[in-house]
């Protein structure tokens, strides 16, 4: 089960011809999908589309009912083998991921199904992950549609383009025999609109009836000599055949009049246009509908360009603005060789205006504007005006605040225990992964020394093969899961390597939205869970295995630790360190507590304090945890000067800081309090007299410090 | 209010915060409204407790019926209003320009959530509220700033309530207070205590500018004869400027022993007193370490603090204990062998010290179920050693330490009082327990080392002020 529910979304997904549909974007291209007749759908889960996969997998019935299969695949190569149906048969499916990571994964896959090219609609849904709130490295996906000759649309933001370019995307694909992009950005992910709906349309030919009547040409198979074959077929048949749809169609768009300004012109990347007519319209040189002033060329389709409507567009101009996000600028390359080729005298401005990289907000398109029509047009230029940050002084007491774990994670306690280590045997080379444990290279743990991708934590200390000090790889259950267990684990057994791989196993894919994966411990009735990470480990051939069952027990994770560091034993050290998701586990509990709560039962909250009174204010406690709900406070005590630890009540008592307390030998302030709600009888009798003795005492002793006090 | 065809709306909050409920309230009162609404957001690993930044967008369609071009994130200078969770999220949205003198409506918490930078120092990392709220007023059109965190406890609410009823107080948008309401009422999700929290935001939004309210230390009054003669004779001995700081030092001590060591307290900062001058800094500070450094935490101190009646109320208070409800209170003690032998008396103590098998009793950390019989009674024991203070091992290192400490300050204040000041106020990096005090020790006598090798006070603050700073 995924954090969020879209149980009651998935109902908007059945709205039919003429209904306003009103909704998110993802829900929105969801929709489009199934308007579209498509037959299977695939992917993995990440941010900024981890809700497109959440939302298939809440509408199973409305799927079954249509005749869609749906997969949760276990990585993105995975779900772009899929398309594989789409090859042979006029089957449309769609795959998405998180780009441009999940490309990377996929591009095996997405070059065999591009080079053999499709008789089904094939429709790759990238998030594009660039710009402010990525978490990855900042590359284009625009890369990988030219290398394999596959078409990318990159469609203007409003939820009516994006679902006309679901809709168009397979037209085009089936037109050219090509799979085709879609280019989801970030902010279109999650942004609301309205569309007007159509009816959903059952799959020509379901996945089921393919498979009932198999179809098979070996032209279609990348192997000599059909490759060959493969590489004249995209650039003699498939590729005019896309220019033509795409044309033909009209999928790129003119706005704009040329009349005031015949000699400048835009081209921009539709994911961009409304950042650029935002731009122009404070410029005045736009209506907030869209009227501009200036010609505006909408690259719909980012990816191929289509020559006759580049030179129709750059024809009598003497400056063109590319607006084009993102490096290398590959439009702007385009462009520069088309307008050549087609003996125009155009120049093409692009990142000579703009900046080089980082994302095209409306305010860097409006500075950019602004100098390109300095140069260009000065009529319509912009005064120069001078920008007034925050003076230094001010802005310095802003703080950063970088993502951390999650208020009582389970993954904490793991790297409290790492640090502990540290103090004892000195630093090690930490090989990182990808997930929320990621979050350990951050303040107060900062742990780990590099990270090379999904699942590839172990791999990535695989070259230290340290005499005395071993390097530690750190691994999550999703990463385990997507390739870790062969490229990891399965890679070190062979090589006899010694490192020490921590599994870090929440039962979930829990950064990208706590969806089930195989070793889940939640029953889930579409999928086959709880397949134990141990077992997988130790089928591969690793010999020392360890499982944690409660990560919070610090000490027990310190021990292991220090004995998977030193332990004589050659191979892998691979410990398994168990305990749920603290987001999933809460939003579970919660509910049935409350069940239980409302139905007068007996129900126990824990949760931790701090002494104020013993607190020194030294935050030892806080730089080996770095939980949200463990904070600060003005200190109580006139004479001290530094703030005390202080818990929130958001506190959810998992442990830690006990355990902490302990291990690190810290300091007594930490309490634990157990509040028993609809106590037992004999809970509430005990409670009394106790509560009567120590009252007893504490009165006495009160009496006795007022008379020696001040 | 002039009709606009356009409305920007910023929020700022933090993952978990409910920005997104927020966001998804205000469309749905726009598009009740007959306006375009547009929300984004961006997901990803910024929710996890990260700072995120909500942009909605509001327009009507054209008459020809053309529909506006949305932007997807607030543009700097062209947002008409911003609500913020928290006062340096409040911060960052003037930071990042979204906010504009003369034409924004500021909306912000003044409440503070600390970021790890401002946690995890060994001193006081908290940054400056008092110069955001100048720039939040400097720039924007009209301020709004109230403890949302406050206002949400006293409503038993949520803060996305609390900004949803400052936003319709505000009167920024075009709507009325029940078309916000119905927002409320239509996603049918904690209908009523997010009703009471919108009441209380539109509520504070008409009232001034507020920041938390801090706890306010009175100074204290003598109420025992032995209180009286002490303070008398600090208010003859002491010039005006310690005095304050000197009647709590007073009474920690004699809270912390008995007036006796209370007395001692006011010997030795009268020794301290007669070679300072006006401003008597000097005095001041002296008056706070010493009592500090006196009322050292030793396992005496500890159990005598964990028992007490006021202690046992502050935690019913702290985690909200309802009638009827059972409370059980476990302290995490780990004391080591060091310390346990210290707080014996000195014969016994020093016999104890090399015992292995009590230290290896000692080597596991214990949990003290405060509230049961047993442990109470235990911890009282201990607390009991307050007749034995004197005697035990640690009382005379810690005398000796301070008296080590006074002798340096008082030779440095012949010559230089602000030196003499900086030697006084290093005791602030003698703190915690265990390793954690051990570490303080250290810090404490490198800047003391620094201080014989004849660095000046700016040396020496910058040395304490760059050790309290460091994680």
């Amino acid at each position: 089960m995924a954090e969020r529910s879209f149980k009651s979304e998935v109902k908007k997904l059945t709205a039919g011809k003429g209904e306003v549909f009103t909704g998110e974007g993802i829900l929105a291209v969801t929709k489009g999908l199934l308007q579209s007749g498509v037959a299977y759908v695939g992917g993995y889960q990440g941010s900024p589309i981890s809700h497109l996969m959440d939302v298939f997998a809440d509408a199973n019935d409305l799927l079954a009912s249509l005749g869609v299969h749906f997969e949760a695949s276990a990585s993105e190569a995975t779900a772009a083998a899929m398309l594989a149906a789409s090859v042979n048969y006029p089957l449309r499916g769609a795959v998405t991921w998180k780009s441009v990571v999940g490309t990377n994964v996929a591009s095996d896959a997405l070059s065999n199904v591009a080079s053999g090219g499709v008789t089904g609609g094939a429709l790759i849904i990238v998030g594009e992950d660039y710009g402010e709130g990525s978490s990855i490295m900042q590359e284009r996906t625009h890369a990988f549609a030219m290398k394999s000759q596959m078409w990318l649309l990159d469609p203007r933001p409003n939820l009516t383009s994006l679902v006309d370019a679901v809709e168009q995307g397979f037209r085009l694909s089936e037109a050219s025999n090509t799979p085709v992009m879609l280019q989801m950005r970030v902010r279109s992910c999650h942004m609301t609109g309205s569309f007007i709906a159509k009816d959903n349309v059952r799959p020509a030919m379901t996945v089921g009836e393919a498979a009932a009547a198999p179809v098979r040409d070996t032209q279609r198979i990348v192997l000599p000599p059909a490759n060959f074959l493969h590489e004249v077929e995209k650039i003699e048949q498939r590729w005019p055949a896309g220019i033509a749809y795409v044309r033909d169609n009209k999928l790129n768009e003119w706005f704009g009049q040329d009349s005031e300004t015949p000699e400048i012109g835009i081209i921009v990347q539709g994911g961009l246009y409304n950042n650029l007519n935002r731009a122009m319209e404070l410029l005045g040189l736009a209506d907030a509908y869209g009227a501009s002033r200036i010609a505006v060329y909408c690259l719909n389709v980012a990816y191929p360009l289509i020559p006759e409507e580049v030179s129709a567009f750059c024809a009598g101009k003497q400056a063109v603005l590319v607006v084009e996000e993102g490096q290398p600028e590959f439009i702007e390359h385009e462009l520069n060789t088309l307008v050549r080729r087609a003996d125009l005298q155009t120049r093409i401005v692009g990142k000579d205006m703009l900046p080089r990289s980082g994302e095209y907000s409306a305010a860097v398109i409006r500075d950019g504007l602004g100098k390109f029509l300095r140069a260009y047009a000065p009529h319509l230029a912009p005064p120069e005006t001078k920008p007034d940050p925050l003076p230094r002084e001010v802005a310095m007491e802003i703080p950063q605040r970088p993502a951390g774990f999650c208020t009582g994670c389970p993954e904490r306690p793991v790297f409290a225990a790492m640090k502990l280590v540290e103090k004892e045997l000195g630093p090690t080379h930490v090989s990182a992964d990808i997930g929320c444990h990621l979050f350990s290279i951050l303040p107060p743990f900062d742990i780990g020394n590099t990270t090379m991708g999904y699942g590839l934590g172990t791999a990535g200390a695989s070259a230290f093969k340290p005499k005395d000090k071993r390097a530690i790889a750190v691994m999550g259950d999703g990463g385990f899961w997507h390739n870790g267990l062969t490229s990891g684990i399965g890679n070190a057994v062979f090589n006899k390597d010694d490192t020490v791989t921590l599994i870090i196993d929440n039962g979930y894919s829990a950064a990208t939205g706590g969806q089930d994966i195989l070793s889940s411990r939640a029953d889930n009735p579409e999928r086959v869970t709880k397949n134990p990470i141990a077992k997988a480990v130790q089928g591969v051939g690793a010999k020392w295995v360890k499982l944690v069952e409660r990560t919070y027990d610090v000490a027990k994770m310190r021990d292991l630790l220090r004995e998977a560091m030193t332990s004589p034993e050659k191979g892998p050290k691979v410990i398994v360190a168990q305990s749920e998701c603290m987001l999933n586990k809460q939003r579970r509990v919660k509910r049935e507590q409350g069940k239980v709560l409302a139905a007068g039962g007996r129900v126990v909250r824990e949760r931790f304090g701090v002494d104020s009174d013993t607190c020194t204010g030294d935050h030892a406690c806080i730089r080996l945890s770095g939980c949200p709900s463990l904070t600060i406070k003005s200190n109580p005590d006139p004479l001290r000067q530094d703030p005390v630890t202080h818990v929130e009540n958001s506190c959810v008592g998992c442990g830690l800081c006990g355990e902490n307390a302990h291990a690190a030998i810290l300091c007594p302030s930490f309490y634990r309090a157990r509040i028993v709600s609809n106590p037992t009888g004999w809970e509430k009798f005990r409670q009394g007299w106790r509560a009567r003795i120590v009252g007893w005492m504490q009165a006495r002793d009160d009496r006795a410090r007022m008379a020696r006090a001040f | 209010m002039t009709e606009k065809k356009r409305i920007a709306i910023a929020i700022l909050a933090l993952g978990g915060q409910g920005g997104g409920v927020l966001a998804e309230w205000i469309q749905h009162v726009a598009r009740e409204a007959g306006w375009l609404a547009q929300g984004t957001s961006v997901p990803g690993v910024a929710q996890r407790t990260g700072s995120t930044v909500y942009y909605v967008e509001l327009a009507r369609a054209g008459a020809d019926g053309r529909l506006p071009v949305m932007a997807q994130m607030p543009m700097p200078g062209d947002v008409d209003v911003v609500v913020a969770s928290e006062l340096m999220e409040t911060g960052r949205a003037v930071l990042r320009g979204f906010s504009t003198a003369g034409k924004t409506t500021l909306i912000g918490s003044t409440h503070r959530i600390y970021a790890i930078s401002e946690k995890q120092v060994a001193g006081d990392g908290r940054g400056n509220g008092d110069k955001i709220l100048a720039a939040a007023r400097e720039r924007s059109a009209r301020f709004i700033g109230f403890d949302m965190e406050a206002a949400t406890e006293r409503t038993h609410s949520v803060i996305s309530a609390i900004m949803f009823g400052a936003l319709a107080g505000s009167g920024a948008l075009p709507f009325p207070r029940e078309a916000f309401e119905a927002a409320i009422h239509h996603s049918g999700k904690a209908v009523k205590s997010n009703l009471a929290g919108f009441a209380e935001g539109f509520a504070r939004a008409q009232g001034e500018i507020a920041m938390p309210r801090e706890e306010e230390h009175e100074i204290p009054t003598p109420t025992t004869t032995m209180g009286k003669v002490l303070a008398a004779r600090a208010q003859a001995g002491l010039p005006d400027a310690a005095l304050a700081n000197a009647l709590h030092g007073l009474a920690k001590l004699m809270d912390y022993q008995d007036a006796d060591y209370a007395a001692l307290y006011l010997d030795r900062l009268e020794r301290i007193a007669a070679l300072d001058r006006a401003p008597f800094y000097l005095t001041q500070e002296a008056a706070r370490h010493l009592a500090l450094w006196m009322a050292y935490e030793d396992t005496i101190r500890v159990a005598d603090l964990k028992v007490r009646a006021a202690r046992f109320e502050r935690v019913r208070d702290e985690v909200k204990v309802k009638d009827g409800q059972v409370l059980t209170v476990t302290e995490f003690m780990h004391p080591r062998l060091q310390e346990v032998a210290e707080s014996l008396p000195g014969w016994l103590g020093r016999r104890v010290m090399g015992s292995v098998w009590l230290d290896r009793a000692l080597s596991k950390g214990r949990h003290v179920e405060t509230t049961s019989l047993r442990w109470f009674i235990a911890l009282r024991l201990v607390a009991m050693g307050r007749g034995w203070r004197r005697s035990t091992l640690r009382y005379a290192d810690e005398q000796g330490r301070i008296e080590a400490w006074l002798d340096r300050a008082q030779k440095a204040a012949r010559t230089d009082l602000a030196r003499a000041a900086e030697i006084i106020r290093a005791q602030r990096l003698i703190k915690g327990y265990g390793d954690t005090f051990d570490r303080g020790l250290e810090r404490f006598a490198a800047i003391m080392a620094q201080a014989d090798g004849g660095a000046g006070a700016d040396a020496l603050r910058a040395a304490r002020e760059t050790l309290l700073m460091a994680a």
